[in-house]
């Protein structure tokens, strides 16, 4: 039965990381903004615990053994969304929560899971000269003896100088292209492995954003995760690298929430700071009694709306076990341009105010263009719709 | 299990899904292959209408007691139902939907006397035109401040005078439901025979949904009993809001018809040697129709399930219906724009979608999910 409400268990949920984030990231938001610390903002250490084992329980099956799920996936989002209203920098910057645990997870065996202590892995795929064309990756990783020896640089690492662990993405074969990356895990302290930059950034600055070099960086054989052939022909290659690119339609849905987040709380701080300026949305005026401001306004609540719906169906098809690749893109593409948009016109709409650091209006439109741009661009995202809805092959569309 | 304990799903149920393969193959077979020539004769098909009876749409929501299905009122299986005709034509939807929303707003605002004659005029086994009259002549509508006025005389009738316009069938109607502002600024709804003395109709003329026959229709000491009137349970906020609903739900069907028509064309169009939808600039329009057509649906069904479990939806009809008109138009628009100087033609229907999709701002209340 069509409902797109969500459920009361999940809307607790929320509610009470509405109090996380207003009362426990809120107050701290502008002090790291300004610090742009490299290390862990040390308040974050308490508050993760309070987020405890909330954000991530177990699915809710619908009602008379219908089978339809709201599971980790729709939690997820409505939990980052939820956070990323306090502050998408120190949501980034929560400890224990990198965006490389769930590639370990996937493949680790408990051995190997007691074996590296508490996960707080990030993901190292960007290198210099690969960006949105993860395949052309160009970090290699030689089996020597029982070790791979790992060479090359990436950069753009959330969390690269705080995390514990990195996964890193390597080319087994330089020479047989996408089916010859496999990811691997490198514990910090192995020697060869250097954090050789931090990042000054536009926004989430609460967040680290690390350069890492790999010199001849030495891991157990078993750190690779997932398995370690090569697929021998062409058919199979383009599988394999699917399979990797298939994780990002479960991830994108998931930063595209952190637009929600962010063009929420953008929205509602406009609304504080327009409290005696006379507009009232009462979602009944005609387009003849509406003010210029409040046509803007309602404009942006359509887009916020729009965006929300998307991000929460590709969440519902990724629990229920629908492919959802194209939907998962129109999420990230709808709502990295929304957040953008909205936090932007946002700052517009308040003028001096939105624009003063008096207000975290201004931190917020610059928070948002990164949404817009990681786990695949504005453009990678339209890209992959296109190819879907065309049926076009990526050699065809370029 | 209590109704905030509901998931959050898609997945329609299993009537709907029944209804709506029925409803897809009619608009295929007898509305999308009509649709042209329906707008250059300005004209619905021959037996259109009478066809579109065999669907059942208008006994679904009438009691068994009336004759009716009993199946209540179900904004989300209108909507579907909507979306599905409007894939079809818009024009066409709207005319074959108009009475149903006369029956719609009659189940939930009616005596029982005029759901008795709602039920027994319009589900019947012949098609027999009826429509809402909300809409008023001239630049600004508001359903809050109608020009048209319903006063109460001594004898506990009412006199009404003014104007409506964009009425579906006009004079042909058997059945209209006249709004009117009854005084202070409260909007009330009459039911009103055709062959009441002091109205008159004239017909219009539209940029689009040209087959659909559209009339201005002038009230000039209309006098109806009190029982005309519906209920004090009449609510103008939800009723706009299913107005909203619906006509969203035609945007989305048009804008599907738009991306399924462009999609085989710019794949097979060939401009520099090759197939133009390999280039992004084309490529990415695409994308954002499919985006943005799906993020309106959404809006849509939303809206729409809000309403069917009793919740206030005005917040996010409202904002389906902002959406689209503005995402409506802009696919409507993109859709001639990707067929290039071919889509300015009348050989192909992207430039007939442009027209009506124009016509979203301006359907207030025609049509009720």
């Amino acid at each position: 039965m069509i409902n797109l409400e969500l459920p009361k268990r999940i809307e607790d949920t929320r509610a009470l990381l509405r109090q996380f984030s207003s009362g426990g990231l809120r107050p701290i938001s502008r002090k790291y903004d300004l610090l742009e610390p490299k290390d862990t903002p040390q308040e974050l250490y308490e508050l993760s615990k309070l987020l405890g084992g909330g954000r991530n329980r177990g699915d809710t099956a619908g009602e008379g053994g219908s089978g339809n799920r709201n599971g980790n996936n729709m939690s997820m989002v409505v939990s980052s969304a939820e956070i990323c209203w306090g502050d998408v920098g120190l949501f980034l910057a929560l400890p224990t929560v990198g965006l490389g645990n769930a590639a370990v997870n996937a493949v680790a065996s408990q051995q190997q899971k007691d074996e590296w202590g508490d996960l707080y892995a990030a993901m190292a795929i960007t290198e210099p000269g690969a960006g949105s064309d993860s395949a052309a990756i160009r970090t290699t990783a030689v089996l020597d003896g029982d070790e791979w020896v790992i060479n090359g640089e990436k950069i753009f690492v959330t969390a690269g100088y705080r995390s514990k662990q990195v996964v890193v993405w390597a080319s087994l074969d330089l020479s047989l292209g996408k089916a010859a990356i496999k990811s691997f895990l490198v514990p910090k302290g192995t020697p060869g492995m250097t954090v050789t930059r931090v990042e000054h950034k536009l926004g989430i600055r609460a967040s680290d954003t690390a350069q890492i070099v790999f010199d001849n960086c030495r891991v157990p054989r078993a750190n690779l995760l997932g398995n370690p052939e090569i697929a021998r022909t062409a058919d199979a290659r383009k599988k394999a690298f699917g399979g990797v690119m298939q994780t990002f339609d479960n991830t994108r849905p998931m930063v595209a929430a952190q637009a929600l987040g962010v063009a929420r709380a953008a929205l509602d701080l406009t609304y504080e700071l327009l409290a005696d300026k006379g507009v009232a949305l009462d979602y009944e005026k005609s387009y003849f009694q509406m003010s210029a401001v409040e046509n803007d306004l309602y404009d942006l609540e359509a887009e916020y709306e729009t965006a929300r719906l998307l991000v929460l169906k590709a969440a519902w098809m990724a629990d229920n076990r629908q492919p959802n690749s194209s939907n998962a893109s129109m999420s990230k593409a709808k709502a990295g341009r929304m957040g953008n948009q909205v936090a932007l016109k946002c700052v517009e709409i308040c003028g001096q105010l939105g624009y003063s650091k008096a207000h975290l209006l201004e931190k917020f439109a610059r928070d948002s263009k990164i949404i817009d741009i990681y786990e695949g661009t504005q453009q990678i995202q339209q890209l992959i719709i296109a190819r879907q809805v065309l049926g076009k092959s990526s050699s065809e569309l370029k | 299990m209590s109704s905030t304990d509901l998931l959050f799903d898609l997945t329609p149920t299993e009537e709907q899904q029944m209804s709506r393969e029925v409803v897809r193959r009619f608009a295929r077979e007898e509305m999308a292959v009509a649709a042209r020539a329906a707008d250059e004769a300005g004209a619905l098909p021959a037996g259109f209408l009478r066809k579109t009876v065999d669907l059942g749409l208008n006994f679904m929501p009438v009691p068994e007691a009336l004759g009716g299905v009993g199946a209540g009122r179900s904004p989300v299986s209108n909507v579907l139902t909507i979306e599905d005709l409007a894939c079809g034509d818009m024009s066409m939807a709207i005319a074959a939907l108009a009475p149903l929303s006369v029956i719609n707003c009659v189940m939930d605002y009616g005596t029982d006397g005029q759901k008795e004659i709602v039920s027994q005029a319009l589900a019947t086994a012949e098609f027999t035109p009826a429509a809402m009259a909300l809409m008023e002549p001239g630049i600004g509508f508001d359903a809050r401040r109608l020009n048209t006025r319903a006063v109460l005389q001594e004898d506990g009738s009412y006199l009404l005078n003014g104007a409506k316009s964009m009425v579906a069938f006009g004079p042909e109607a058997r059945l209209l439901l006249v709004f009117a502002d009854t005084g202070e600024g409260v909007t009330q709804g009459f039911l009103v025979s055709r062959d009441t003395a002091g109205i008159a109709f004239e017909q219009e003329d539209y940029m689009g949904l040209r087959p659909l026959p559209l009339y201005a229709m002038t009230l000039r000491d209309v006098t109806l009993p009190a029982s005309a009137r519906l209920t004090a349970a009449f609510d103008l906020k939800r009723m706009v809001s299913l107005g909203k609903i619906a006509t969203a739900a035609l945007a989305v069907g048009t804008c599907q018809a738009v991306l399924d028509y462009v999609v085989p064309y710019v794949n097979e169009r060939i401009a520099f040697g090759e197939p133009i939808a390999n280039r992004q600039a084309v490529a990415f329009m695409v994308a954002d129709i499919a985006t943005e057509l799906e993020g309106l649906r959404l809006m849509v069904y939303r809206a729409a399930a809000q309403a069917e479990r009793g919740l206030d939806c005005t917040r996010i009809a409202f904002l389906a219906h902002r959406n689209a008109i503005k995402y409506g138009m802009r696919i409507g628009t993109d859709g001639v724009q990707l067929l290039g100087g071919h889509g300015f033609t009348r050989e192909h229907p992207v430039e007939l979608w442009y027209r009506n999709l124009r016509a979203l701002a301006s359907l207030d209340g025609m049509l009720l999910a």
